[in-house]
């Protein structure tokens, strides 16, 4: 399953590991962001529409 | 239908709330396919041994480090024109991916560098103008934040950042007359000569749409957040007034 | 615009107006340099160049947010908004009146803080002649940035950090020149960039310093 790496097997692993972790942080705080912004805009509105 | 319709946030958000989901299924598709491929399935370089396998991050994020300022400065430039709102939220929503697109690319980078040139660092001219454009990319960021009324922070990181990118662009030659680079040359380029082998290039090619997919979905979805959070200060803002 | 030139120049030699702040900084600079690395003469004049050109880039800095804060707080730069003068003039007049100030004092003293550092003889006149040529680009850059910055509170950290991104043109060929003057290498590749990024900036630089004001006096 796993290719074999050779000596560089710390290099290769480390770098996909710190890709792949700052794209999904940045995924998952942009997913974050977004619903909250979008719950406090329902909200205001939701107000709004009320009074 | 010109493209301009898409000026209007309401219809903005109506296209990308359809456009986002297939968009999104296809960057991870994308990503995962190139990635898979180019990591399990593609042999080791002669000289290089396993660490070729690094160039599947590093070439699309360099790439889309580039391309997401470029973006920023059309967008800019709109926002300077034509003053549609949703293009500079574009562009604010765009800094934050093109900033984190610079840090992979030097941090895999580094990490390439390490057990090829032996040192995680050199002051080469690519990687130091990288450096730059991560700072350029803080400044713009920092001044969105710094700024207090929307209209005032567009127009300012507007200009800061027609600006910038003049200077940008000078800083990449006069770093490229003061030290003699490193980095070897293009890989990707109509020049078959100089590009990488074929066994390394689809599964590079299907990795660089999985970037730019992704970059575009990012982009989309957080436009539609700023748009909302500017909603939501109007609202706020006029619920006080009244 | 003289009588604005004027006042500046007058305002900034009154007590309280910073004039020797930079110059002093400058000062610091060096001498703390030499504490820092050792005090071995063969390495202080091989870095010298680099050295003076950062200190002079740094007092340069360090005086950037009082050209527009205060004539920002006491209502003057609202005034000079509506005087016939043009936007673009006020900004030119202001880097000018900065590089008075601050940009020629460095040039003046940066010789002789040359010596402090062991600069190689045959350096001084090209380290002399690339900070005459880059000051003023710093000056107007500088500008840039102050005008952005203007309207904030806390504008001082981002001032830095807007604008020596944008100074690493001007200290790459500066510095280029005033070391490969000291080493006795042909100058003239640095010194033509160098003079043509400072023209570039200040025939262009005034124009958005004069679009940002603008914005923020809107």
């Amino acid at each position: 399953m796993m290719p074999d790496l050779g000596d560089y097997a710390g290099a290769v692993l480390s770098a996909y590991a710190v890709s792949l972790g700052l794209i999904v942080g940045l995924v998952v705080l942009s997913l974050w962001r977004a619903r909250r912004v979008r719950a406090a805009l329902d909200k205001v509105e939701r107000r709004g529409r009320r009074t | 239908m010109s493209l301009w319709e898409y000026a209007n946030p309401v219809r903005f958000i109506r296209f990308t709330d359809r456009v986002l989901p297939p968009l999104a299924v296809l960057a991870v598709v994308c990503l995962v396919v190139g990635l898979i491929w180019g990591f399990f399935f593609t042999p080791d370089d002669y000289r290089q041994g396993s660490t070729v396998k690094i160039i599947y991050l590093h070439v699309p994020a360099t790439l889309m480090a580039i391309n997401a300022w470029l973006m920023m400065l059309v967008a800019s430039i709109i926002w300077i024109v034509r003053r549609h709102h949703v293009s500079a939220l574009a562009a604010r929503a765009a800094a934050p991916v093109g900033a984190t697109m610079t840090v992979i690319a030097l941090a895999t980078g580094a990490i390439w560098g390490q057990p090829m040139w032996g040192t995680w660092w050199a002051w080469d001219p690519r990687l130091t103008s990288f450096l730059i454009l991560f700072l350029f990319y803080l400044g713009y960021m920092a001044l969105w934040e710094a700024i207090e009324n929307d209209d005032t922070a567009a127009d300012l990181t507007s200009i800061l950042c027609l600006v910038g990118s003049v200077f940008a662009l000078l800083s990449r030659y006069a770093v490229n007359f003061w030290n003699q680079g490193l980095h070897q040359g293009a890989s990707l380029s109509l020049d078959k000569e100089e590009n990488v082998a074929d066994v390394f290039y689809f599964p590079l090619l299907v990795c660089i749409a999985g970037f730019v997919l992704l970059f575009v979905a990012l982009v989309f979805l957080r436009t539609q957040t700023e748009i909302r959070a500017r909603r939501t200060r109007a609202l706020i803002a006029r619920e006080r007034a009244a | 615009m003289i009588a604005l030139l004027l006042r500046d120049l007058r305002l900034a030699v009154r007590a309280g107006g910073g004039f020797g702040l930079g110059l002093a900084f400058f000062l610091i600079v060096v001498v703390l340099v030499p504490l820092g690395v050792g005090p071995e003469t063969a390495l202080l004049s091989r870095i010298a160049p680099g050295i003076l050109w950062i200190g002079a880039l740094l007092a340069c800095l360090l005086s950037l947010d009082r050209i527009f804060a205060l004539d920002r707080e006491d209502g003057t730069l609202d005034l000079l908004a509506t005087a016939p003068l043009p936007m673009e003039g006020i900004a030119a007049v202001k880097a000018l009146a900065h590089w008075i100030t601050t940009g020629l004092p460095l040039v003046l003293a940066a010789p002789v803080l040359g010596v402090l550092l062991n600069l190689p003889a045959g350096g001084f006149a090209w380290l002399f002649l690339s900070l005459l040529l880059g000051t003023p680009a710093l000056s107007v850059i500088g500008t840039f940035g102050a005008a952005l910055t203007v309207g904030l509170k806390r504008g001082g950290l981002l001032l830095s950090l807007l604008v020596l991104p944008l100074y690493v043109p001007t200290l790459i060929f500066g510095a280029e020149v005033a070391r490969r003057g000291a080493e006795g290498l042909a100058v003239e590749a640095p010194l033509l960039l160098l003079a043509g990024v400072s023209l570039g900036a200040l025939a262009l630089l005034p124009f958005a310093s004069a679009a940002v004001l603008r914005v923020t006096l809107r």
